[in-house]
């Protein structure tokens, strides 16, 4: 992380139920710039932050349709560019090709797929504190504030039952 | 991602480890290797050194070293190719049909098998160059005109081949890459020294944040959802190398299913001989159980009673055809010159899976151990009987032949297996064999009030 770590608040979480109701509560607040870390990806967690669904799968559409799309103009025109005639038969055979569309289909479908995720992660990267326990067993929020509204967070987390409340200067 | 919890702590269901033991237990894995795993990387590599002396050998001599008779142009490289290619389709069926379906207990070998699956792919893909014996122009696969502006023929099943086995390598590389960033991230911190550079590196900024996940999960999902008929017209792809050429044995339109589960079959068999010992020199006990075993050895039982009953309707069709090369080529399978080969095939694929149906052996990881190997040994004899046996015994008698393969092809297959456990024990001590996240996943992450969430 190159960006310089804003001051705030973060806080860890042992269960699932706090931390969703902490961030309920902060988004009651007003608060939309946290940052949430969970070991893995929870339905509880999402549904609380309320994220509109991910733009990856229009990566994964239009990569798909242009596999496609390639697939089908290549196998066409290579065999349109030098044509093997064989006994007054179409010369671009499409059936055959079939093949061909449907490999680059997955494989620009999948490149697109992951290039949407590295894409979209990077995006909407926030610099924020981070403790190594939230790839292992914490679920992790943090809130940017200054100084004034420090202590209202802090106690926010506290009541909701942070198992650790760190102050980040 | 599977969603479906795993059923209340009983005696048979020990409790749930917690996410910081599931952290630790798979963490230990890695780290500083002991002797024996450099006894057995200086063995594995020693045979990949002969095997390279032979494929030299051969490109300074020509094909001319590997055994090839006329007709039989086709032999152990091309067997080897299509048995790797085969090894190679567990390892999707776990992590993208087995994800796509939610059952949960794939967390838990899933990793190894898709380890097993890129792997595998990569020492398929060596086959078909040392096949074509000049290396050096390997590249004529790729669609490009030659100097005559002739562009390659899109209605060979060939290039189809290229095609299909290099989407499946780039694929099933992205998905366990995919896979692999969350772990990598939990191992960064608690990695020390030089790993922690490394796995920083490697883990790609991963912290666990909601809006990853967010994208993460969705993209995972589409992944699983293009692999999955990927996974199925791989292999069928690589039938019909063989099913659109009208070699009797052959030119069958059972082709494409019977190789797609033939490759499963030989797939989950792969899977069952690696993780018995990986299991229990990583203790894994607690992550990989009995249970896990029984559920494989489910799939090794349906995709062989599937392997079985092709290799029934081939004779049958055959017979039933009243084509009289047919009905020539496959009574010579059974008692022709390589009578020895088909029968090996016939007992360890369509015989010896059937003691499958009994529970005991199921839940019996020696047997299915033994078992596994058994059905490897069957599935490159598959290959052999279909791809050689055919060609020595095709329309006319008097081109009729016998192949017999030299010490060349012997030594370069060794030296594919080589290859192939290399890559899988350099793997093993760098990156966890066992999902540490998709593990979590399948325990309840802890609450502290009890009602279900809304």
């Amino acid at each position: 992380m190159s960006a310089a770590i804003p001051s705030g608040v973060l806080a860890g979480f042992r269960h699932v139920d706090d931390a969703a109701h902490a961030i309920r509560e902060l988004k009651a607040l007003g608060y939309d710039d946290f940052t949430v870390y969970s070991p893995v990806p929870n339905h509880e967690i999402a549904d609380a932050v309320g994220h509109r669904i991910s733009p990856v799968r229009t990566w994964t559409l239009v990569g798909g349709l242009t596999g496609f799309g390639s697939g089908l103009l290549m196998t066409m025109w290579m065999s349109l560019d030098y044509p093997v005639v064989v006994g007054g038969k179409p010369i671009p055979s499409v059936i055959p090709y079939i093949v061909i569309m449907f490999e680059l289909t997955i494989l620009l479908g999948a490149l697109a797929t992951v290039t949407g995720l590295v894409v979209h992660a990077v995006k909407n990267r926030r610099a924020a504190a981070y403790d190594p326990h939230f790839t292992d067993d914490q679920i992790g929020v943090f809130v940017p504030c200054g100084a004034e509204r420090r202590t209202a967070v802090q106690q926010l987390f506290q009541k909701s039952g942070a198992e650790e409340v760190r102050l980040e200067a | 991602m599977a969603t479906t919890a795993r059923p209340e702590p009983t005696a048979a269901h020990p409790p749930h480890p917690t996410y910081h033991e599931v952290t630790r237990d798979i963490a230990a894995t890695l780290g500083s290797p002991k002797r024996g795993y450099f006894v057995l990387m200086g063995f594995v590599l020693t045979v990949l050194a002969a095997g390279a002396l032979a494929l030299l050998y051969q490109v300074r001599w020509g094909l001319g070293v590997a055994g090839y008779t006329p007709p039989v142009m086709w032999g152990v490289y091309i067997t080897t190719f299509v048995f790797w290619v085969g090894i190679a389709h567990s390892g999707t069926l776990i992590s993208a049909i087995l994800y796509l379906f939610r059952s949960a207990w794939r967390t838990a070998v899933y990793r190894t098998a898709e380890a097993m699956t890129v792997f595998a792919v990569m020492t398929a893909g060596l086959f078909p160059l040392i096949h074509v014996g000049r290396l050096w122009y390997a590249y004529w696969l790729v669609p490009y005109p030659n100097q005559r502006g002739l562009w390659v023929n899109f209605k060979s099943p060939l290039v189809w081949d290229v095609f299909a086995v290099s989407t499946y390598f780039t694929v099933s590389t992205l998905f366990l890459l995919v896979g692999l960033v969350p772990d990598v991230a939990s191992i960064r911190d608690k990695a020390t020294g030089w790993r922690k550079k490394f796995y920083r590196i490697t883990a790609l900024g991963w912290r666990g944040t909601d809006q990853q996940w967010r994208h993460y999960t969705k993209a995972y999902l589409y992944m699983a959802a293009l692999a999955t008929p990927l996974v199925l017209s791989v292999h069928s792809v690589v039938s019909w190398d063989f099913a659109m050429s009208i070699v009797p044995g052959w030119h069958a339109t059972i082709f494409a299913p019977y190789f797609v589960a033939g490759a499963i079959y030989s797939g989950v068999a792969m899977v069952i001989t690696l993780i018995v010992p990986l299991r229990k020199v990583f203790r894994l006990e607690r992550y990989i159980t009995v249970m896990h075993f029984e559920n494989l050895s489910k799939l090794l039982l349906l995709t062989g009673m599937i392997v079985g009953y092709a290799y029934g309707m081939e004779y049958f069709i055959a017979w039933y055809s009243g084509n009289p090369f047919e009905r020539a080529s496959f009574w010579n399978r059974a008692f022709g010159d390589y009578w020895w080969a088909t029968w090996t095939m016939i007992l360890c694929n369509g015989v010896l899976p059937l003691l499958l149906w009994f529970p005991k052996v199921r839940r019996s990881i020696p047997a299915l151990f033994v078992m596994s190997l058994f059905v490897n040994l069957g599935m490159w004899f598959e290959r052999f009987v279909i791809i050689v046996v055919s060609l020595s015994f095709e329309y006319e008698p008097y081109a009729m032949g016998h192949y017999t393969p030299s010490w060349v092809d012997w030594t370069v297959l060794a030296g594919s297996f080589a290859w192939f456990f290399m890559w899988f024990l350099l793997f093993a001590k760098n990156f966890p064999t066992v999902s540490i996240t998709e593990v979590k996943e399948i325990i309840p992450m802890p609450r502290r009030r009890k009602e279900a969430p809304a």
